[in-house]
């Protein structure tokens, strides 16, 4: 009984320590995305290098393809950037920018620079579509399967790990 | 010379206290929308820095999301309404008051179970510690027989042994 005195600290320390741990493991950017499973928000925007054509998800549909959400002030997308140039060299999967609240001057200058692996990009100059989809921080990434739902966001750069773990594997299932 | 100086100091001094706030945002702000979008902007979190609201953050984000709600409540749309908005885009997590679900139950009945374990402890406590207690508690005999001879006037119990 005298004994139980010293080990009911020691377990509540020991939870703590337990629950603390957990925490340290998760990561508090990434939240989890409500648009899992749901159809990608509508939209309709200019093209980059065409500020005459539009494009909207819908001629997508059939498709499986990358929505990435770049921009030139964005200091993560380049430590993304050559990872999307290899997967567009290997022509892994259709990549679709959203180029987010950039200036089209400085967006084509760095898409020179820095390689263009995108179908082609468009430019959300105000942000409104960024809200549409919860971006919160570029880079952001979302898979959309054929039927135009969103199945994966990657929030942050796509890391070879999320590559080879998680968006690969995806792909083929959902082209499979 | 000096005065000018410190002049221009109190100026500077005294327009940091009107830098807050949104009013610089829009020109000319109406202060029945501006009320209700900080009660509003202060319920939200703002994502790109998670610890402010969406009300005293500067970042880019936080600031479109003030523009957004500020549309939407000249749109004629109801708290509820942009508050839904918010949570369709976000999550729950972009609420500083979490709803109550299956995922936030733990963190919502956590407080009350632990009050209520602590509570149960203390009875079980109280209860254990009871016997003993009484007995302790009340003058034994030995003590009160000292306590009659001192009254009496006889000699001190200090010296008795």
């Amino acid at each position: 009984m005298k004994a139980l005195k010293y080990i009911i600290p020691l377990a509540i320390f020991g939870i703590l320590v337990v629950f603390l741990g957990i925490g340290l493991t998760k990561d508090p950017r990434k939240v989890p995305s409500p648009f899992i499973g749901k159809a990608a928000p509508a939209f309709t925007l200019s093209m980059l290098h065409e500020p005459g054509a539009s494009f909207a998800p819908e001629q997508m549909r059939g498709k499986v393809w990358l929505l990435n959400v770049w921009a030139s002030w964005c200091v993560s997308c380049k430590v993304e950037h050559p990872i999307l140039n290899e997967m567009n060299r290997q022509g892994v999967v259709t990549i679709v920018g959203l180029n987010y609240k950039d200036a089209r001057a400085d967006a084509q200058k760095w898409l020179k620079q820095n390689g263009d692996p995108y179908l082609f990009s468009v430019s959300d100059i105000d942000g409104k579509v960024g809200i549409d989809y919860g971006v919160y921080g570029a880079p952001e990434t979302f898979v959309i399967d054929k039927q135009g739902v969103i199945r994966y966001k990657q929030i942050g750069p796509i890391t070879p790990e999320a590559l080879d773990k998680t968006i690969l594997p995806l792909l083929k299932q959902l082209n499979g | 010379m000096k005065t000018p100086a410190a002049f221009l100091f109190a100026l500077a001094l005294a327009a940091c206290g009107f830098a807050w706030g949104q009013s610089a945002e829009i020109a000319n702000p109406d202060p029945k929308v501006e009320a209700r979008l900080k009660a509003i902007a202060h319920e939200l979190r703002c994502l790109v820095c998670q610890n402010q609201t969406i009300a005293d953050s500067d970042a880019p984000l936080a600031v479109d999301l003030r523009k957004q709600t500020r549309a939407m409540i000249a749109a004629g749309k109801s708290d509820e309404e942009i508050r839904g908005y918010m949570v369709d885009r976000y999550g729950d997590f972009v609420l500083y008051k979490p709803p109550f679900n299956a995922a936030t139950a733990v963190l919502w009945m956590a407080p009350a179970l632990l009050v209520l374990g602590g509570l149960a402890g203390l009875a079980l406590m109280l209860r254990r510690r009871k016997i003993p207690a009484a007995t302790a508690a009340g003058p034994d005999a030995r003590k009160l027989r000292d306590i009659a001879a001192l009254l009496e006037g006889d000699s001190p119990p200090a010296k008795r042994k």
